[in-house]
């Protein structure tokens, strides 16, 4: 099992935590992943601008990771979302993909053989197995109740995105249970976490970021879980941003959830980056 | 006399350029904060910052820096090894030809007592670092201009660092050849030191030089007689080899010398070696003279700035210090381009083509923008828009072979620029998150002021929605806006709505506001009412639009399987044109 590992732009900058547990995780359950440097930006901020743009900077990755027939593995899942969205419309659309095809060929590249995206989650569940997670568990926890978060471009639209059923998703609560975890039933679970709006409307953003910590704090998780750059750094960076602007004290830690498996794998702590989150239980 | 002053000229120069340059890098500023630190301040924390790091244990980490990034370049190396070789080449074989042979009568003589440039092992090297130093400048060339890489661009600067280096090699090694095999050369150094009276004597020794070394002569020709030649070898060594090696060991020269043969007696009479040699002189003086103002200074500036970023530490650094070395970054910037290659937002360089968006051209903008110099609207807001155009991911950053922050420099750029006045529709888009997420290293009472100001620009100008109070009229209904709603999977979804506002009632945005039609203009569901009635200016003109999260909530649940979302993002495209229709 062997994918081009697609980290983004916010892991290598400001999430890396999620970087190297992910790569320490993937390691021991046997996915192998390559690095293609050229990889660029998944093309998710200028689509309210311009979608071309948007499908050309997709394309560009699926083209490279065609070039040497690798599927692509996503951590981040808006990533993951417009991968997956540039991917249907090329496949759907034959004047858009010549169009874009016209563009990558200055730089020798091609877009026709289709490329699998897939998110972390999804491989750990669909391909490496809970099963396979739960044999890798040296030391599974007890009595931690998490309130895992999808994230909204995993799970919609799920026409495109095919990740789980859009309504009543279970995957990442499985997963999460692999570790010897609960994982809590919490209202708000399908919501957004706010960060699409971070820097647009930063007042709109904290109301919902706010609503989302609340409604796992009240459903009694001690940590919120993400799959997501996007949302740990709301839930982690931006709570304490929320905090200090607006006096409200939510304290409910978050941990992207390769950190939470790479801890009951036993995996050293410093290769999981836990210094890195900021609230602290 | 001619060369000593134009020597002189050229240290003046060089030495006035240096000191207006650093001046320049205590004078300017970049970004709105580093503008309020007085120079006084920052000339008093710069030599403050430098005392206090030579005295600490930082100075390891200097001499660390130095030895691996500065003379080693390992970071050139893990990226790219034929960029490696090529500024390995050109700047050390350019090195030691500066210290071994430029600065012979300070450098090498001082160290060797034997040195004598006409001897090995000197003259052999002297012409091995310059045919090193010429193999680099051939890969230069190579990489600019026949590999041509999409996004290393060459500009007038990259030209001129080639043309001067190569014209300081060339000259230098024909110089070499014209006078291996200049017949004048030979005879006044005979004159000078071979205390020859015998002019018997004096042909055998040439002979010997013009059959064995390639010399020239208007008097003799070969073929010689063995016994001549066996007299001239005698009297060679007597006289001339313990100063003269073979020159068959200057190769370079030697080679070039036998190009130019067939015209040896031509230039002997115009004095062709010295024109070759004030070509040689003045093509070293000029690179001196003109090293503060171009490309070149790099040699100066690229230690400095891998040094002063290796001891300043993220957030921990004196203000006065980051403004310094923000400006001195720029010139530490060889335009290698590297950033470039690696940029996150490159695809979008080859979509909006404003050459702004890469980091590398970004730099000579910066440099231009800072300095004063009169930019037009159009150049302002292609740099604007450049500099807005990243995803903030540092790869420039951590790629830059001479350490430069320049993530940490976009980011004060950006700002200066954005409260200058211009409004930045992609503040709009989550390219806005990183200024979000930094947004307490911002001045809080400027914060909105560009995101107020592209909302206003977008939205402020559609009239239709202000009259929320009257019955609006589709007579003014766009059909081909409505027909031109196509792309692909969303194409004409919004005509089959049934208004049923299932979009409206799962919207958490909606839902976060007890009166959501004052703070967004119009609901989901209406929205796609007004496109499927064809009213462009109320389903474009809406906040909605850019309050939308994009979770996808509606599109999911909506029963009639609109894409509403996906509509969503097709109208703010549109509406991006139409502001822009309107020149903003």
């Amino acid at each position: 099992m062997k994918f081009a590992l697609f980290i983004g732009c916010n892991i290598p900058a400001r999430v890396s935590q999620y970087e190297s547990s992910a790569r320490a995780v993937l390691e021991k359950l046997h996915v192998g992943l390559v690095d293609i440097t050229e990889f660029n930006c998944c093309g998710y901020p200028v689509r309210n601008i311009d979608h071309d743009a948007f499908v050309l900077s997709s394309a560009r990755n699926l083209a490279l990771a065609a070039r040497q027939g690798l599927d692509i593995i996503c951590l981040c899942k808006c990533c993951y979302g417009s991968l997956k969205k540039a991917a249907f419309l090329l496949k759907e659309d034959p004047l858009l993909r010549d169009k874009i095809n016209g563009q990558l060929v200055r730089e020798g590249l091609t877009y026709e053989k289709d490329v699998e995206i897939r998110h972390f989650l999804s491989v750990l569940y669909h391909d490496v197995g809970v099963n396979t997670i739960k044999e890798k568990v040296q030391r599974p926890f007890s009595d931690l109740k998490i309130a895992a978060h999808y994230g909204c471009h995993a799970l919609r639209p799920s026409k495109i995105v095919q990740f789980d059923d859009p309504v009543n998703p279970t995957i990442f609560e499985k997963l999460v249970e692999a570790t010897g975890a609960k994982s809590v039933e919490w209202p708000l679970r399908l919501d957004c976490c706010g960060a699409p709006l971070l820097g647009i409307n930063d007042s709109l953003s904290m109301d919902l970021t706010e609503k989302k910590l609340n409604s796992g704090k009240q459903a009694g998780a001690a940590y919120l879980c993400t799959a997501c750059p996007y949302c740990q750094m709301q839930f982690d960076t931006v709570q304490k941003m929320i905090s200090r602007s607006r006096g409200t004290n939510h304290e409910i830690p978050s941990i992207v959830y390769s950190q939470l498996l790479g801890l009951s794998m036993g995996i050293e702590e410093n290769l999981l980056g836990l210094g890195m989150n900021q609230v602290r239980p | 006399m001619f060369f000593s002053i134009s020597l002189y000229i050229a240290l003046l120069v060089f030495g006035l350029g240096l000191i207006y340059k650093v001046s320049n890098w205590f004078r300017y500023s970049i970004g709105t904060d580093a503008a309020e630190i007085p120079t006084s301040k920052r000339v008093s924390a710069a030599i403050k910052g430098i005392i206090s790091t030579l005295f600490s244990a930082n100075l390891f980490t200097l001499i660390k820096v130095f030895i691996l990034d500065v003379v080693v370049q390992q970071k050139i190396l893990r990226q790219n090894k034929m960029r490696w070789l090529m500024h390995m080449c050109i700047y050390l074989a350019f090195m030691l030809l500066l210290l071994m042979h430029a600065l012979e009568q300070y450098v090498s003589a001082n160290l060797f007592s034997d040195y004598y440039s006409t001897v090995n092992p000197f003259m052999f090297l002297r012409d091995l670092f310059g045919a090193i130093v010429i193999v680099g400048i051939a890969i230069a060339i190579f990489r600019r201009f026949i590999q041509k890489l999409p996004r290393l661009k060459t500009n007038s600067m990259d030209h001129y660092a080639i043309i001067i280096i190569a014209l300081i090699m060339v000259s230098g090694i024909l110089l070499e050849g014209a006078k291996i095999i200049s017949h004048g050369e030979f005879q006044s150094m005979v004159e000078e030191y071979g205390d020859l009276d015998d002019e018997e004597e004096i042909a055998a020794l040439e002979s010997f030089w013009v059959a064995e070394f390639g010399v020239v002569s208007p008097n003799v020709k070969g073929p010689f007689d063995e016994e001549i030649l066996d007299q001239g070898r005698e009297t060679h060594e007597a006289t001339c080899a313990d100063c003269h090696s073979n020159p068959k060991w200057a190769f370079t020269g030697y080679a070039a010398g036998k190009v130019l043969s067939p015209m040896a007696l031509g230039l002997d009479k115009v004095g062709g070696a010295d024109i070759l040699r004030y070509i040689h002189f003045l093509a070293c003086f000029i690179g001196l003279a003109y090293l503060p103002f171009s490309k070149m200074f790099h040699i100066i500036t690229s230690p400095l700035s891998l040094m002063v970023n290796a001891v300043m530490a993220k957030g921990g650094s004196e203000p006065a210090n980051i403004a310094t070395r923000q400006v001195m970054e720029l010139d530490a910037c060889t335009h290698c381009c590297t950033c470039s290659l690696y940029c996150s937002a490159g695809a979008f360089y080859s979509h909006f083509s404003n050459d702004n968006i890469l980091p590398s051209e970004k730099m000579a903008s910066v440099k231009a923008l800072i300095s004063g110099r009169d930019l037009s609207d159009k150049e302002i807001k292609e740099i604007q828009e450049g500099v807005y155009i990243c995803t903030n991911c540092k790869r420039c950053t951590v790629a830059c072979p001479v350490g430069i922050n320049l993530q940490d420099l976009w980011f004060s750029v950006r700002e200066s620029l954005l409260t200058k006045g211009r409004p930045e529709l992609f503040t709009l888009t989550p390219l806005s998150f990183y200024r979000g997420f930094r947004k307490e290293d911002l001045d809080s009472a400027k914060y909105l002021e560009p995101l107020n100001k592209a909302r206003q620009a977008i939205v402020g100008s559609h009239d239709l929605k202000k009259k929320r109070d009257e019955v609006l009229s589709v007579s003014g209904a766009d059909k081909g806006f409505k027909d031109g709603l196509n792309l692909s999977d969303q194409a004409n979804t919004f005509s089959v709505c049934f208004g049923c506002e299932t979009c409206t009632s799962v919207c958490p945005v909606v839902a976060n506001y007890d009166n959501p039609v004052e703070v967004l203009d119009l609901l989901p569901h209406q929205v796609m009412h007004s496109c499927a009635l064809g009213m462009k200016e109320l389903a474009i003109g809406s906040n909605m639009l850019w309050d939308c999260l994009t979770c996808y909530r509606c599109q999911e649940q909506c029963p009639q399987g609109v894409c509403i979302t996906d509509v969503f993002y097709e109208l703010k495209n549109e509406a991006v044109r139409v502001a822009i229709g309107k020149g903003i």
